[in-house]
Order: structure tokens, then C-alpha cells, then sequence
């Protein structure tokens, strides 16, 4: 192997002379006394090669000694990862020793020792490839397929199987024979370079199902699909990280990654706490059961953070080739922007728009391209959800990161500080936050086998109705109250139901927290019933005083248990309340 | 500070206002050396040449002045003979007193493994009802004052320090001018609290980049009382964009290119590796860091604000309310991102709905009073929602108010029944009955 001495060092980007053959992307090991320093190579020129410490390299001296690996940087892919919190570099961060993480340090990200109950799907004489199914193994009460490696080209005739049993992780399940005759030992892992994408599908069509997350604003209004793609963009403040939150809690996904990107570890630490406790209520089971959380926090290096996302999508990749519902969420994407804004900063790259680098919407476009709804060869399904939470500097929605997100993501919930400031919440801004997957045909036909009748229709004229209210509100600022004829109050307080009773959610409310389809459904039947009858006032204090009482029994019902006897007496307050302007 | 066999350079290659270069072998990055007897530290190594960033400025250094290396990166030495001392922001004591003895720490040391962290939940106590009912602070928060620089925001930050039940306070001052020092050192001694006190000052009479050492020396006293002793430690930074403007000095000396606002490029990283050492251990110490970041005419887009508050855990927001003549907590901008862990938890259960309604209606006093400021007619609840708003301002928003959080709620349930009506209240049905009174 490569080996190399330090030549300079400005910050985390080192320059090192080299002595052999380096590739881009390859990682080195850069030894400080008894401590081992991971490092990424960059850039190089001629016999400089320049590479980004993974962590602090603080007392680091010219003319110490670096070893080159030959390989990119890779994540351990197997059995074994649900429930653990990875750090970005998928150390285990539970099996670190002690209160404070010590520099170099270092583990293998899963279990050698436990015995895995393993059932084979493949027999000797199959024909298989790159992520055939070989057998699987129940992780957390989900089946995790043991797979081909990635990395294996062509096809191969299964030798053999081993019988249904418990093995370890580093056991040989099975051999497979290549063209030439040569027999190969596969176990249940399988190492993979994370900023290459896993292309083991067939096909990766237009997404169109439904991803339910509980969360009415998403749902009802803008929703995202499974294998879909969103993002979410908020000053701080807004509530992007509960909006994250809760929907990781709440979505109707089978594994959920969750990459803490450069963001305040005390958000990670609620998950922690809190994930081993909640139930996913899909399942019945601990939400943790079905977690991985990447965690690279705002003080942990910064060079791995950027590997961080990369290290959370790989992962999400492998769980996607055994045919399963992925989502994953990043939070926040500008901080991984920052990254690569430090590193060539350091490497005195000409800067593109606010010094980010000249390809950061490239990068992005090609992050988000990596999610998606897939045919596997075998003709399962799988998908990555992606939805990433962008911190535009100064709020202002035109800066890069944001700019370049909003070409690759499909979905948008634009967190807005005025909601915000007013406590609506969730703060997506009802009119600017868009959702493509609406317009899909697909998608309108797949959502008719969830809900009868016309509800995109529906949903279109209750986004009418809130921007009528919308125009109608500015109307009223300006001419004043009696300015404007009742009905024009009428209007306004129509688009308020709208917006108190389907977009408002009380995330930390047990009941209102989770609204499932039905009874969005529900509510939104109930809600457009309201919107679409005719009202007649003498003045617009009777409007307001009664769209008010309104307002506050339909959020009563979205407090109460959906269909109980509290629920069911607040309808009956609401059709009496109807009944008395007929 | 020189040591026998330690290997003196006296050839000085370059001089910019904040760095100097020479060349020298078998450097750490980071190190610490002296250049004509003026701390420095190593900052950047190309091949033989070094790079040195001077703290205290690099007026009247000449070439040939003497460069010693220390090999160590800033240290400080903790014990607790810290408490109740003053010291300069390299660590030397500016009170007279002797040398502190006890081990030698590098400053700006590792994070906390997310993992071992504890979720904060122990209420922080200020009295102030802006504070406590509407962004409740517990310990291991990390929280900023946003404030015009003619706020008090020094002395509610004093306040906050002293009714706070923290074992120790530890005070960390970038660019005070020295009637602000002065002004912390009085508060702190009549109060009699001067042993629980540690500072860290670096006033305006002082060279600003020097200030950069502040926010780590004073962590470094914090994390020794935090995780050896485990104490609550509650630490004060003022003022961090006088910190920053630092950063932005030195990053410019270094011809880095200039991110939003001329700041650095880093800026984020930078500050997050300082607020983000606020902490709850399992062992029972903490860290809270309560700032202040100075805003320019209350702009809070520009660059140090914007990246603070993507950093902590809120912010605090002072305002002199014309309508009842003081200073109070900005309601809508102020925020506590973890008063949930609190509130109704450690506090009465009506608390979180009582704090939204509150918040609520005096938005739509705000609401009434643009009408009324453009020549409309008020209605009733208009008229309802005004009063309403002057009271609160005067009995629960002001930073005058010294009640306990179950005084606080009555206080506002009893506003709500002077001026409104249940159902415009807009509060769960369970908590009215038993609270409308």
C-alpha cells in the first residue's frame, strides 16, 4: 500500500507527500502519537496529495506518517443495524468508552457475536447476481434479506445453501460459482463505497403511493410519496425540527434513518430518549425497533459530517434491495453544505454564490436523485423516502442551498416565519408549499383505492377557498372591517376553519399529534361541508363570533379520540351550530 | 515561560496585523508559542514554514524578535481554587491574587458523545415571566439574549445568573467595556455570591483576538466543576459577536474567502463547537450557557444571529414597550426550544396552553392596534384583546416581575377571565373548568 509523510497543514485539510498510486475519494490514516486519524483524499497534485482529517488535528507535525487504504470510504452493511446510533462515520456510539468522544477512536458497527435465526430463499442450481436474495434473517420482526454483495459482477449458480439455523454474521451462508468455475463464500456482510449509489433495481418508475405521516398539512394538502422526495425550508424558530420529528415518528415506513447533520445534539438526545419509549402506531412496536440514527452533531467534526449523509443514504440503499419501505430524513442539509463550503474554501477553489462551491446544486441534485420507487429484479418493491430540512441563512429562501434543493426535491413545506410567530403550527405556509405528486396521474389513481370519491378535487377547492381567504384578508387590512361587504368576512373566516382545523396540528397533543387518513378523511368532509354552505350575517362581529365557536369545537374534536362519545357530542354541537343558519 | 533545552528562533519571515511566519521543523498544528514574549498560537504549516497567530496583535514585533515554541496547545489550570477569581483571557488572574495550582487542561477539548448526554428537564427558575411562563429554561440549555446594544441586557442576564440556583457561575467577557465588568463584579459581590463566581474578561481596553480564548477557557472551567464535581454550572458569554467579529479579523488576515456578511466561512462550526458544550451529564452536573449576541438595529438575518440561532436552543428577545413604558420579553420573537421539557411537566399541567393562548391574544392586540393605527374601528373584543395586552405586559412580560411559574399562571388565568370569554380563550375544555376562575 501507499504510504506518505504530512507536508503542511492548514486546519483539517492536510497536504501529504506521497511515495505510490493514490485515487480520488481514497482514505489514509494519518498516525499522531498512539492515535490513528482517518482522512479523505481530495485533491492531487503531482506528488501533494491533499486530504480532509476526519477530526481534530490538533499537535500534528510535519513529517508524520500516513498509510493509504485503497479503498473509498465504505459503511458495513448487515444484520444488526437497526436501533444503533451510528456516528457519521458509522461508528457505534454506544460501544464508545466514556463521557467524551476521544479522537481516533474507532469500532465496528455491528455484532460479531450474536446467532442470527437464518431461513434460505435460494437453493443450490439458482442463478443469481448482485442482490439476489440468498436467505434472510428476522431483524427487529422484519426480514432482512441476505444479499448477493453489490460489488459482485455478472452471474453466479448457487453451490449451496446452508440449512436453516442460527449463524453469526461472519458464518458463510452460502456459495455461489462464477462463469469460470470459481467458487466464492458469502456471510451477511458486505462493505459498499457511500458516495457511489446502489443501482440494483430494474426499474424506478414515477412513485405514486401515498406515504402517510400523520400530519394533516402533509397528507391532506401536500403529500409526499413513498420513494418521493421533499424538503423543508425554515428560518430558525419555525419548527423544522418537530415538523421532522414527527414525521419520522409517525410515517408508514418499515425502516426510518434518521442523519443528524451538523444540528444540536440535545434534538439527537430527545430521540434518544424518546424512541425507545413511543410506539410506531403502524405496528405496535417501539419506533426505535425500526430507527437508525446517524448522528454527526453541529460539534462533531465537520469533515464527517458531510460523510454522514452519504453513510445514512447508503444504508438506506441496502434496506431498499431487500424490498423494503425506507424513509430517510436529514436534517439539515445546509450544514452538509457548509462542509463542502469549509473544504473548498481551505483548498482555495474559486467560490460560486455566498463561497459555496461552484457544483453544490449538482452535488445536491445528485443526493436526492439516489432516493426513489423501485422494481427489484425479483419483482418486489422498494422504496426511499427522502425528505431533507434546509436552514436558509437569514431565512431568505433565494440563497444556494435552497435554490438548489428546490430543483431536485418534488415536495416543498415551506416553514414560514409568520405562521410561526403567530404559534400556527406546523408553520408550513399553506399557499407557497407545493406537493408535484398531486399532479401525478399515478398517484390520483392509486389515492381513489384509499378514499372514495372525488378527493383531489376536494383538496384543490379547500386550497381555493384559502386563497380567496388569503386575498381577502389583505382586502380587509386595507379598507377596514365595514369597508368590505359581510360576505367578504364570511369568505375570510371560511379560510380560517380551513386553516385552525386541517393545517393546524398540535404536535405534542397525544390525540392530535397523529391524524390517520381516515380520519383526515373525516375532518376534511367535515371541514369543506362548513366551506360550501351559504351564510347569511346582518354584520361582520356575528361572522367572526360565530365562526370562532366554530373553530373552537372543531378543535375540541381534534383533541378528542376520533368517533368516541366526546368526539361524537362536539359533531353534534357543529351540525346544531350548521342547523342554526339555515 | 522558557525552558533550558527549548530551541529559540529569531528569524521571522513575514508580519501581517495578526500573524507572523517563520521557519521552523518538527511543529505541532496548534501549538502555542511566544513571539517577542506575546502568546501565539500555530494556525497554519506548509512544509517548514509556520504560521502563528499573535492574540495580543503584532505591533512593534521585528523580525528578528525571539519565537519560542511550547509545545502545548492553550491550556488552563483547573482546581477549585478557580472560584471567585478573575482572570484575563489566557488564563493569568487580573485580581492580584496568586497562580492557580492544579492540572493543566488544553482548552477547547472533545464533545460529549451524543449517546451519554441526558435530555435537559430541570427547570431554571429566573422569576422573570417572560422568561419562566413563555420560553422556560432548563439546565443544559444553550440560549442567547438578541439585543439592540443599548438593551439591558447585561443586567437581566445578571438577574437570570443570581436567582438561577446554580453552583457556579462562570462568566466569559468578550469586549466588555470595563463599566460592564466593573458592573458584574459589584452585582456579583453584593450579592455575596463572589465564591460561586468564576470570570473570564477580555474588555475593550484589551486585543480582540485575544477574545477568541474566552468562550474555551471559560468551558474548560465549566466542564472541571460540571463533570468532576458534578455541579451546575451556569455560564455567561457576552458578547458573542464581538467574539465573531474576531473570528472574522483573523480568517481575514489568513486571506480566507469571506462568506454572507464577511464573516468566515466557518462560522457555523465555530460557534456550535461553543454552545454546543452546554450539557446535561448522567452524573448529575450541567452546563448552561445563557449569550447575548448583539444585533445591528435589530436585524436578526445577518450572518452571527442567523447561524446563532440555528445553533441554540432559542432566543430571548428584549423590547421597551411604549405601552406601559418598560422593557420586556418579546413574546413572538423569543423562543425556548426546550421549555416542552418543562413545562407542564415540572410545572402545572395548564401551563403550555395557557402560554399559547396568552401568546395568541396579544397577537391579535398587535392585530387591533395596526387597525386602530390606520384609522379603523375597533370592535369589542378588539377593544377586549388591548386591555388585555397592557396588562400582560406590565404584570407578566416585563423583566421587573419576580414570581414563582404557579403565580404566573394565575395571574394570566385571571386576565383571561377579566377580558374574555371562554370560548375565545381557545383552550382544552378540562382546563377551563378547573381553572376559569
Amino acid at each position: 500500500m501507499t504510504t506518505g509523510k504530512v507536508k503542511g497543514i492548514i486546519s483539517n485539510l492536510v497536504t501529504v507527500g506521497v511515495d505510490g498510486p493514490v485515487s480520488q475519494n481514497e482514505i489514509c490514516y494519518i498516525t499522531i502519537g498512539k492515535v490513528r486519524l482517518m482522512a479523505e483524499v481530495l485533491k492531487v497534485n503531482r506528488d501533494n496529495v491533499f486530504v480532509q482529517v476526519f477530526e481534530s488535528t490538533r499537535g500534528l507535525r510535519v513529517g508524520d506518517t500516513v498509510e493509504f487504504t485503497g479503498h473509498m470510504l465504505e459503511v458495513t452493511l448487515g444484520p444488526g443495524m437497526l436501533s444503533r446510533n451510528y456516528d457519521g462515520l458509522q461508528n457505534d456510539l454506544d460501544k464508545m468508552e466514556g463521557v467524551f468522544l476521544r479522537r481516533g477512536e474507532s469500532n465496528f458497527p455491528l455484532d460479531e457475536e450474536r446467532l442470527w435465526d437464518f431461513k434460505p430463499l435460494a437453493k443450490a442450481g439458482d442463478k443469481v447476481e448482485a442482490a439476489s436474495w440468498l436467505g434472510e434473517v428476522e431483524e427487529n420482526f422484519q426480514p432482512h434479506r441476505i444479499m448477493v454483495p453489490f460489488v459482485m459482477e455478472g452471474t453466479y449458480t448457487v453451490k449451496s445453501v446452508v440449512a436453516a439455523g442460527k449463524y453469526k454474521i461472519k458464518d458463510t451462508i452460502a456459495v455461489i460459482t462464477d462463469a469460470e468455475g470459481i467458487d466464492h463464500e458469502i456471510n451477511m456482510i458486505q462493505k459498499w463505497p457511500v458516495k457511489k449509489a446502489i443501482n440494483v433495481h430494474v426499474e424506478k418508475p414515477r412513485p405514486f403511493r401515498l406515504l402517510e405521516t400523520g400530519v394533516r398539512i402533509i397528507d391532506t394538502a401536500n403529500p409526499i410519496v413513498e420513494g418521493g422526495t421533499g424538503f423543508i425550508p425554515g428560518p430558525f424558530g419555525t419548527g423544522k425540527t418537530v415538523l421532522q420529528h414527527a414525521i419520522s415518528k409517525q410515517a408508514d415506513a418499515d425502516i426510518v434513518i434518521m442523519a443528524a447533520c451538523g444540528e444540536r445534539a440535545n434534538e439527537v438526545v430527545e430521540i434518544f430518549v424518546e424512541f425507545p419509549e413511543l410506539v410506531d402506531p403502524h405496528t405496535g412496536r417501539k419506533l426505535m425497533e425500526r430507527t437508525i440514527i446517524i448522528a454527526n452533531t453541529s460539534n462533531m467534526p465537520v469533515a464527517a459530517r458531510e460523510a454522514s449523509v452519504y453513510t445514512a443514504m447508503t444504508i438506506a440503499e441496502y434496506y431498499r434491495a431487500m424490498g423494503l419501505k425506507v424513509l430517510l430524513m436529514a436534517d439539515s442539509t445546509s450544514r452538509w453544505a457548509q462542509a463542502l463550503r469549509e473544504m473548498s474554501n481551505r483548498m482555495e477553489e474559486l467560490p460560486g454564490q455566498d463561497a459555496f462551491p461552484m457544483d453544490l446544486s449538482a452535488i445536491i441534485g445528485a443526493f436526492y436523485s439516489r432516493a426513489g420507487f423501485v422494481y427489484l429484479k425479483n419483482g418486489q418493491t422498494g422504496s426511499i423516502t427522502f425528505i431533507g430540512t434546509v436552514s436558509p441563512a437569514g431565512g431568505n429562501l433565494k440563497e444556494p442551498v435552497t435554490e438548489g434543493t428546490k430543483k431536485a426535491a418534488r415536495c416543498f413545506y415551506a416553514l414560514e416565519q409568520s405562521r410561526a410567530d403567530r404559534k400556527r403550527y406546523p408553520a408550513v405556509n399553506p399557499i407557497d408549499s407545493y406537493s408535484k405528486y398531486i399532479e401525478y396521474p399515478e398517484f390520483e389513481e392509486y389515492i381513489r383505492t384509499k378514499i372514495e370519491g372525488d378527493w383531489i378535487g376536494k383538496v384543490t377547492r379547500m386550497k381555493t377557498i384559502l386563497q380567496r381567504g388569503k386575498e381577502v384578508q389583505e382586502q380587509i387590512n386595507i379598507l377596514g372591517d365595514d369597508g368590505v361587504p359581510v360576505d367578504y368576512h364570511v369568505t375570510f373566516w371560511k379560510s380560517e376553519v380551513i386553516d385552525f382545523v386541517i393545517l393546524q396540528q398540535d404536535a405534542f397533543d397525544k390525540i392530535d399529534a397523529v391524524c390517520p387518513l381516515e380520519r383526515q378523511e373525516y375532518m376534511l368532509n367535515l371541514v369543506m361541508d362548513i366551506c360550501e354552505r351559504q351564510y347569511h350575517f346582518d354584520n361582520f362581529n356575528d361572522v367572526m363570533e360565530y365562526f370562532k365557536r366554530l373553530i373552537n369545537v372543531c378543535r375540541q374534536m381534534n383533541y378528542s379520540e376520533f368517533k368516541s362519545e366526546k368526539f361524537e357530542t362536539y359533531r353534534k354541537q357543529i351540525d346544531d351550530m350548521l342547523a342554526e343558519t339555515k | 515561560m522558557t525552558k533550558a533545552f527549548q530551541k529559540i528562533y529569531t528569524e521571522i519571515t513575514a508580519i501581517t496585523k495578526a500573524t507572523c511566519s517563520l521557519h521552523a521543523s518538527g511543529i505541532g498544528n496548534e501549538e502555542l508559542a511566544t513571539v517577542d514574549g506575546k502568546l501565539a498560537q500555530v494556525v497554519r504549516i506548509i512544509g517548514d514554514e509556520v504560521t502563528l497567530q499573535v492574540f495580543e496583535g503584532t505591533e512593534g514585533i521585528p523580525t528578528n524578535a525571539e519565537v519560542v515554541f511550547l509545545g502545548k496547545a492553550p491550556s488552563l489550570k483547573v482546581s477549585d481554587q478557580l472560584a471567585g477569581r478573575f482572570f484575563n483571557a489566557l488564563g493569568f488572574p487580573i485580581d492580584g491574587g496568586p497562580e492557580i495550582e492544579g492540572e493543566e487542561i488544553e482548552i477547547g477539548g472533545p464533545s460529549v458523545n451524543p449517546v451519554r448526554r441526558k435530555q435537559p428537564s430541570e427547570l431554571i427558575a429566573t422569576g422573570i415571566a417572560g422568561i419562566d411562563l413563555n420560553n422556560t429554561l432548563v439546565s443544559g440549555q444553550k440560549i442567547p439574549f438578541f439585543a439592540d446594544p443599548d438593551q439591558p441586557y447585561n443586567q437581566v442576564m445578571a438577574n437570570v445568573a443570581l436567582r438561577a440556583q446554580a453552583d457556579k457561575i462562570i462568566l466569559g467577557g468578550m469586549g466588555l467595556t470595563n463599566d460592564d465588568y466593573l458592573y458584574f463584579k459589584n452585582v456579583f459581590s453584593n450579592a455575596g455570591v463572589l465564591d460561586r463566581i468564576v470570570s473570564f474578561v477580555n474588555t475593550t481596553e484589551n486585543p480582540p483576538v485575544e477574545r477568541l480564548l474566552i468562550p474555551d477557557m471559560a468551558l474548560t472551567a465549566a466542564e472541571y466543576f460540571a463533570v468532576q464535581k458534578n455541579e451546575k454550572v451556569l455560564v455567561l458569554l457576552t458578547d458573542m459577536t464581538l467574539y465573531a467579529d474576531a473570528l472574522a479579523i483573523v480568517s481575514n488576515r489568513m486571506d480566507q474567502i469571506p462568506s454572507k456578511d464577511s464573516m468566515p466561512g466557518s462560522l457555523y462550526s465555530d460557534l456550535a463547537k461553543i454552545y454546543e458544550k452546554a450539557v446535561q451529564f448522567p452524573a448529575g452536573g450541567s452546563i448552561t450557557i445563557i449569550a447575548v449576541t448583539t444585533l445591528s438595529g435589530g436585524d436578526i438575518t445577518h450572518a452571527i444571529p442567523d447561524n446563532t440561532g440555528y445553533i441554540t436552543e432559542g432566543q430571548l428577545f428584549l423590547r421597551r414597550d411604549s405601552d406601559v413604558g418598560k422593557v420586556i420579553i418579546d413574546p413572538f420573537r423569543s423562543l425556548s426550544r426546550l421549555k416542552q421539557l418543562a413545562q407542564g411537566k415540572k410545572t402545572r399541567e395548564d401551563h403550555p396552553q395557557v402560554m399559547n393562548a396568552a401568546v395568541r391574544l396579544f397577537a391579535d392586540a398587535s392585530n387591533a392596534r395596526t387597525k386602530l393605527e390606520n384609522g379603523f374601528d375597533l370592535t369589542n373584543y378588539d377593544e377586549r384583546c388591548l386591555k388585555f395586552a397592557h396588562d400582560y405586559s406590565d404584570k407578566i412580560l416585563a423583566i421587573d416581575v419576580n414570581i414563582n411559574t404557579t403565580e404566573m399562571l394565575d395571574t394570566t388565568w385571571n386576565l383571561f377571565h377579566t377580558y374574555f370569554k371562554p370560548e375565545e380563550v381557545n383552550i382544552k375544555q378540562e382546563l377551563v373548568e378547573k381553572y376559569w376562575k
